[in-house]
C-alpha cells in the first residue's frame, strides 16, 4: 500500500514537472497579458534605475526587473537576448558590435564621475594635477611629503606617512572611466598600463566593488584611491580636487559633471567625456548607456512589448526621470544630449516600422 | 517486489544524476578553458602575466595558483595546533563533560558563520592588530588571508578527528595504562597512532576547504595579481580573481578565468588523492 501510495506521489509529481516546461515552452500570447520588462548590466547606475524603474512600475503598473550583474554581463545577456535591453557603462565599440547578433543603438541615461577619494586626517583641500594622478597611481611617489605634491599643495601639512594606491579588483565600469582619462593624460600610462575595465595595476592594493575601495581608504590613513561619484557622494569621505584641461582644479559636483558632457557629442552618444574642454567641466565624468537592438522584432517578440520598451526608455530621459538623478548623486544628461537620446529611439523599429512617433 | 524495484530505480537514478553533474562541470569547465590554452599553450600555468588591457591580453595562472597554495598551506600550519589541541581536548581529556560539550559546540558554530563575517572581522579587527603589531603597512596580503582562513577551518580539521580520536577501543588505552604508561604518553603512543589515518582525513578536508575560499581571501589579500613574494606580500588566489573578475570577463580573460577554475578543480583533487593515498599507507 506505502508503495502504491508513494508511485502515486511520483507520477503526480512527474506530471506537474511536464507541464510546468510545457508551459515555459508555448509562445508569449499578443494580447491580454500583461508585459514586463527585464534588464540587466552595470552596477554603477543601479541606485538611479531601481529609483526611476519602481516609480514606472508605480505609474504605469508595468513591472521593470532590473539585475546589477556588471556591465559585461549586460552586453551578453542582451546577445543572449535573455533581456529587454541590457545596461553598460562602456559603449560598445564598431568591432562590438558587430559581434552582436544584431544591431544594437546606445541611449544615455545619466552622468556620473570618478573621484579621487584619500585619507589623510585634517587634510581636506587636496589639489592634484595630471603629473600628480601619474606619479602616484604609478607608484613613482610613495610618500605624502613628496616635494612635487607638496609644491602643488602650498600651505597644507603633508605628513610624512607612505600612499597606499587602491584600485578596484573586480573588472568595473569606473575603472574604465579612471584609465581611460588617466591614458589620455599621460603617455607613460597609456604605454605600461592602458585603459580597460580591468588592469595590470602598477601599484597598491585590489578591493571589491566601490564599497571595497572606499572602505579600505577610509580604515587606512595615507590611502589614496578612485570610486564611483554615486557612491562617494554618499559617504563622508574626502575628495580630492582634480585640474582639467583649461587648468582650473574642479572638485566633482552635479554641476561640474554635468558641465563636462557640454563638448561635442557625437549622434550615437557613443563618447567618453574624459579630460573634457568645458572649463567648468570635471575631467573624470562618463555617460552611463542601456543598449537595445534596433530592429525589436525577434524571438518571437510581441509588438507589445517592443512599444513598452521603447515608452520606458523614453520616460527615462524625460524631465521627470531627469530629476531623480541628483537624488540618488548623479548628474543629469545636458538637453542636447537628451535631444540625441530622443532621436535615437526614434530610429528603432518593430518588423521596419517606426515605433516612437 | 515492485516497490523494490522502485526504490533501488530512484537510487540508481539519483546517482547517475550527481554523476552526470559531475562530468558536466568538468566538461564545460574543459571546453570554456580551450580557447585559453590554445593561445598561451602549458605556459598559461607557468606565467605570472595578468594582462587585461585590450590589444595586448596576455594571462597565466602562477600568480594564483602559488597564492592559492600559500595562504592555504600557511593556514593549515597555523590551524594544525589549535585544532589538534581542541580535538584531543574533547575526544580525550574532556569527553562526555559538559565544557567539552560547550567548547564543542562553539567550533561547530565556527563552521556555520558565514564567510563574508569572517571577512568583516578580518577587515577590521584582524587587520588594524596586524598593522599595529609592525608586521605590515597596511595589514593586507598573504599573512593575514593565511589567518583568517586558519579560524575558518578549524572545525572542518577538528570535528572529525575529535570523533575518531574519542572512538580509539577504551582496551587499547587501558592496556597502555595498566603498563604504567602516563596520558601524555597514551596519546602520543596509542591515540594518535590509531586514530591517524582519521586525523589526516580531517586535515585534507580542511586544506580542501581552504584551497577553495573567496570571499574572506578576497577581502584581506590585497588581490594584487602577482607572485607573493613573501609571507607578508600581497598576492591573490584562483577563487579570489574568479569571482573578481567572471562578472565583466569576456573572450580569453573568460576563458582564462575559466581555466583557473579547471586547474583549481585539478589541485583540489591532487590534494584528496595525495590525502588518500596517506590515509591508505596509515591503515
Amino acid at each position: 500500500m506505502k508503495m502504491k501510495k508513494l508511485s502515486l506521489i511520483i507520477t503526480i509529481a512527474s506530471a506537474v514537472i511536464i507541464l510546468v516546461s510545457c508551459k515555459t515552452g508555448t509562445q508569449p500570447a499578443d494580447t491580454g497579458k500583461k508585459v514586463t520588462i527585464t534588464a540587466a548590466g552595470a552596477t554603477f547606475p543601479m541606485p538611479y534605475y531601481n529609483q526611476v524603474f519602481e516609480m514606472y512600475t508605480k505609474n504605469t503598473g508595468i513591472l521593470v526587473t532590473y539585475g546589477g550583474i556588471g556591465s559585461g554581463g549586460g552586453i551578453r545577456s542582451l546577445s543572449d537576448k535573455v533581456v529587454d535591453f541590457g545596461a553598460t557603462d562602456a559603449y560598445l565599440t564598431d568591432d562590438k558590435i558587430k559581434e552582436m547578433p544584431a544591431d544594437i543603438v546606445h541611449i544615455p541615461t545619466c552622468l556620473g564621475a570618478v573621484v579621487i577619494a584619500y585619507n589623510l586626517p585634517g587634510i581636506d583641500e587636496l589639489k592634484l594635477t595630471e603629473d600628480l594622478l601619474e606619479k602616484i597611481f604609478m607608484g613613482e611617489i610613495t610618500n605624502w611629503n613628496d616635494p612635487a605634491i607638496k609644491a602643488n599643495n602650498e600651505g597644507l601639512v603633508l605628513p610624512d606617512k607612505n600612499t597606499l594606491v587602491v584600485h578596484r579588483s573586480d573588472g568595473s565600469g569606473t575603472t574604465f572611466i579612471f584609465s581611460d582619462y588617466m591614458s589620455k593624460i599621460s603617455p607613460l600610462w597609456a604605454e605600461k598600463v592602458g585603459a580597460g575595465k580591468s588592469l595590470n595595476w602598477p601599484a597598491g592594493i585590489g578591493a571589491k566593488g566601490n564599497p571595497g575601495v572606499a572602505g579600505t581608504i577610509s580604515q587606512t590613513e595615507g590611502a589614496i584611491g578612485y570610486i564611483g561619484s554615486e557612491y562617494a557622494f554618499a559617504q563622508k569621505i574626502q575628495i580630492a580636487k582634480v585640474r582639467n584641461s583649461s587648468g582650473n582644479y574642479i572638485a566633482p559636483s552635479v554641476e561640474s559633471i554635468s558641465a563636462a558632457a557640454k563638448g561635442a557629442i557625437p549622434d550615437d552618444t557613443r563618447a567618453m567625456i574624459t579630460n573634457t574642454d568645458d572649463p567648468e567641466g570635471y575631467p573624470i565624468s562618463g555617460f552611463t548607456w542601456l543598449i537595445l537592438y534596433k530592429e525589436q522584432s525577434y524571438d518571437r517578440r510581441s509588438k507589445a512589448q517592443a512599444t513598452e520598451t521603447l515608452n520606458l526608455l523614453n520616460w527615462i530621459i524625460s524631465p521627470e526621470a531627469q530629476e531623480v538623478t541628483q537624488k540618488v548623486n548623479y548628474s543629469p544628461l545636458p538637453d542636447e544630449v537628451v535631444e540625441k537620446a530622443k532621436n535615437i529611439l526614434k530610429s528603432v523599429t518593430y518588423k521596419g516600422e517606426i515605433l516612437m512617433k | 517486489m515492485r516497490g523494490e524495484r522502485l526504490v533501488k530505480a530512484i537510487i540508481l537514478l539519483a546517482s547517475i544524476i550527481v554523476l552526470l553533474i559531475a562530468a558536466g562541470m568538468v566538461l564545460s569547465l574543459m571546453t570554456g578553458s580551450i580557447p585559453a590554452f590554445k593561445e598561451f599553450g602549458i605556459k598559461f600555468i607557468f606565467s605570472s602575466d595578468w594582462i587585461p588591457t585590450e590589444g595586448r591580453e596576455r594571462y597565466g595562472a602562477l600568480p594564483f595558483i602559488s597564492g592559492t597554495l600559500l595562504t592555504s598551506v600557511v593556514a593549515l600550519i597555523i590551524c594544525l595546533p589549535l585544532s589538534f589541541s581542541v580535538s584531543v581536548f574533547l575526544g580525550e581529556y574532556f569527553k562526555g563533560t559538559k565544557l567539552a560539550a560547550v567548547i564543542g559546540s562553539m567550533v561547530n558554530l565556527l563552521a556555520g558563520i558565514p564567510s563574508i563575517v569572517y571577512g568583516l572581522w578580518g577587515f577590521y579587527v584582524l587587520r588594524p592588530v596586524i598593522v599595529n603589531l609592525g608586521l605590515s603597512s597596511q595589514g593586507f596580503g598573504i599573512f593575514t588571508s593565511a589567518l583568517i582562513l586558519a579560524v575558518m577551518i578549524i572545525p572542518y580539521a577538528s570535528s572529525l578527528s575529535n570523533e575518531v580520536i574519542s572512538m580509539v577501543p577504551v582496551q587499547l588505552k587501558e592496556a597502555a595504562y595498566s603498563l604504567g604508561a602516563t596520558r601524555r604518553e597514551v596519546i602520543f603512543a596509542v591515540i594518535i597512532p590509531s586514530a591517524s589515518s582519521g586525523i589526516i582525513a580531517s586535515y585534507i578536508l580542511a586544506l580542501g576547504r581552504a584551497l577553495g575560499e573567496t570571499m574572506a581571501v578576497t577581502m584581506l589579500i590585497g588581490n594584487a595579481n602577482i607572485i607573493p613574494k613573501g609571507l607578508f606580500s600581497m598576492g591573490n588566489t584562483m577563487a579570489s580573481v574568479i569571482a573578481n573578475q567572471f562578472g565583466e570577463a569576456e573572450g580569453l580573460k573568460l576563458s582564462s578565468l575559466i581555466a583557473i577554475g579547471l586547474l583549481l578543480f585539478i589541485i583540489t583533487g591532487i590534494v584528496n588523492y595525495i590525502g588518500k593515498a596517506i590515509m591508505k599507507r596509515l591503515q
